[in-house]
């Protein structure tokens, strides 16, 4: 317990100097342009991150939340437009995106099925999920993408509440319901104790397989979330859309010192993992570096805080005792 | 007999292809043609030669998400290095690019030693990091002009039919050859491949058994790196460019093929022949498809959709906890 605590002050600690030495290297760093770009990026990654942190939790790994994310995004999408496209109005938006809940849903709680009753590994699972989805995805749309969406998905995706951005407060909902659901429900129980030995767990009268196809239907929902933000925020959807934060938000959860064995893990550490990943970028932006410089510097910084906490390199100077071997 | 029990997998799955190689024959008929079935390999040579690294790998109990970025990585800097020396040749190209891939496959080994940190974190953190390098350096430019030797189409087989048809296998068919049998070789044939087995089934009885542990990690990856540069190398050789993003996304389409060929997550299992069979199942799949007259756009659904039927109804990817 306590070395959690520490980790969320590591983590904590690391974004205050990075803040302050981006600030202190342009002052520019400290406009609200900078953290309304932050606030409106953060929250796609970051939900996407969610529905890859509670399988992770469990022992498992979801690669298909991006795909799922764009098959949830062309449900909506094909819901608009059977309604009448930047005309459809407020009914078809909600029905679209409980449809698009829906597609989540069932693709999740699939995955969930195989990997509980049959056992294979959730990597290979949603490996043929993502390429399934993806190949779904293509034949139906032939590759190509779809717009035209009514005025509600532009406020979703680029509107304010006051001073702070829609997405944000999407993002902030789902963080709270997660770290809800994780710690204060039997699921959320279930979910850490599955994860950290599920044998046990079946012994101890958990019923595991039903947690498992909860834990992927959940990610699954989630990243349908993910999926009808994408929509709002691209104005369009298009299959593959966002493929490349798959990685990133496994990247966040090391980050954030999830256990890739499963049975631990908590929201808050995700939370700021994911606003140092978004000041990195902000800030390397700032200082004239392009997008691909940060993926590199989110890489590196990985490795970093990886071989801090491994304690070797403390433990080489005498500052701790040599750590778990 | 025994032997074939102890690889049920790969049995299963032989069957399967010969199935559906069999239908195909029968539907397809261009399918069994010489023409067909050379034109497969060839464009299979690249993904088979990752797929093998990727085997010793996973058999010690690691996995690598950077392998496919890595060899973009290795075709700039053997570019770089050729022309350096002004073109260059083949051999030079080879040894550069197996040199440079065995160095990235190293900083993976180390890492991941040295800190024993586990090979899903490092590798999905340096899979970022060379990527970003990569597009940040080249500014994502790719590289048209190369020399004439790495461009020109060689073939290591070639026959013209009687109805003035080619029959070919290029170079990177040889490549592949050269690679699949040394990995072979290294698993089953030395000692150091039997203790990859042993390791990857159990790290801590291996080491106590006096395994150098060192040594398998760097073994493992600096192999999976070797293979990736190759297979870099040769993959400029068919597309006759270098684009640094060309090669981004393939790692878990490799990483699906070599699990289905009944290579374990989580170590200590696979065979290089299951290895072979995962890759040309896909391959023949979406060929048959092709033949068949099937929308190229259904082609990634029904490969999907076959993969989860067979994890379903089979023991394939079994795989320990943890996403090793």
């Amino acid at each position: 317990m306590k070395a959690l605590r520490t980790d969320t002050g590591a983590l904590a600690a690391l974004l205050v100097i990075l803040i302050a030495g981006f600030g202190l290297y342009d002052p520019r760093f400290f406009t609200l342009d900078t953290f309304g770009s932050i606030g409106f990026q953060l929250p796609l990654l970051g939900i996407l991150t969610f529905a890859m942190l509670a399988p992770i939790i469990s022992g498992g790994l979801n690669l298909a939340i991006t795909t799922t994310a764009n098959m949830a995004g062309l449900t909506l999408a094909w819901v608009l437009l059977a309604n009448g496209g930047p005309q459809a109005g407020m009914g078809a938006f909600v029905l679209g995106c409980l449809a698009a809940l829906a597609v989540g849903a069932a693709a999740g709680a699939t995955m969930g099925a195989v990997i509980a009753y049959v056992g294979a590994h959730p990597i290979l699972v949603s490996l043929a999920m993502m390429i399934f989805l993806r190949g779904l995805g293509e034949f139906l749309t032939r590759g190509g993408d779809i717009s035209g969406f009514p005025p509600v998905l532009q406020w979703l995706g680029y509107g304010s509440v006051g001073p702070i951005p829609v997405p944000l407060i999407l993002f902030a909902i789902v963080a709270a319901l997660w770290w809800v659901l994780l710690t204060r429900s039997r699921h959320g129980f279930a979910t850490y104790m599955t994860g950290s030995n599920p044998r046990a767990a079946e012994y101890s009268g958990l019923p595991v397989k039903r947690t498992l196809i909860l834990i992927y239907a959940l990610s699954g929902v989630l990243a349908a979330v993910a999926g009808i933000l994408m929509a709002a925020r691209f104005s369009s959807v298009r299959v593959g859309q966002g493929e490349s934060m798959i990685l990133v938000t496994v990247l966040a959860c090391f980050l954030a010192g999830i256990d890739p064995f499963g049975g631990a893990g908590r929201v808050i550490p995700v939370v700021m993992a994911l606003i140092i990943l978004q000041v990195l970028q902000s800030g390397l932006n700032i200082t004239g570096a392009n997008q691909h410089l940060a993926t590199a510097v989110w890489g590196l910084f990985l490795i970093g805080v990886m071989i801090l906490r491994s304690g070797r390199i403390l433990a080489g100077l005498g500052l701790r005792q040599q750590g778990r071997d | 007999m025994r032997n074939l029990l102890r690889h049920q997998t790969e049995l299963r799955l032989a069957i399967v292809l010969a199935l559906i190689c069999a239908y195909l024959g029968w539907n397809a008929p261009e399918f069994l043609t010489w023409g067909n079935l050379s034109r497969l390999l060839n464009n299979n040579a690249v993904n088979l030669i990752w797929a093998v690294g990727l085997l010793v790998v996973l058999v010690a109990g690691g996995i690598d998400i950077s392998f496919a970025v890595a060899a973009s990585v290795v075709q700039y800097l053997t570019a770089k290095v050729v022309f350096a020396f002004g073109g260059g040749n083949w051999a030079l190209g080879l040894v550069t690019a197996a040199l440079i891939g065995t160095g990235l496959g190293l900083i993976n080994a180390a890492l991941i030693h040295r800190f024993r940190i586990i090979s899903i974190v490092i590798t999905i953190a340096t899979f970022n990091a060379f990527f970003g390098l990569l597009m940040y350096f080249t500014r994502g430019v790719s590289i048209y002009d190369l020399p004439d030797w790495w461009r020109a189409r060689i073939f290591i087989f070639e026959y013209q039919r009687a109805d003035r048809s080619w029959v070919d296998l290029n170079l990177s068919v040889g490549i592949m050859l050269v690679c699949v049998a040394a990995t072979w070789a290294l698993l089953r044939h030395t000692t150091a491949g039997r203790q990859l087995f042993a390791f990857g089934d159990n790290p801590e009885g291996a080491r106590r058994a006096g395994v150098n542990i060192w040594f398998m990690q760097a073994l493992a990856f600096g192999w999976c790196g070797m293979m990736a540069g190759i297979a870099g190398l040769a993959q400029v050789n068919i597309a006759r460019e270098i684009v640094p993003n060309a090669l981004y996304g393939r790692e878990l389409d490799v990483l699906a093929a070599v699990v289905l060929g009944g290579a374990r997550l989580g170590g200590g299992k696979g065979t290089v022949i299951g290895c072979v069979l995962g890759v040309l199942f896909v391959a023949v799949v979406q060929n048959g498809l092709n033949l068949m007259g099937v929308s190229p756009f259904a082609f990634q659904m029904i490969i999907g959709a076959t993969i989860l039927i067979a994890i379903s109804t089979s023991n394939i990817g079994l795989g320990r906890r943890g996403v090793a």
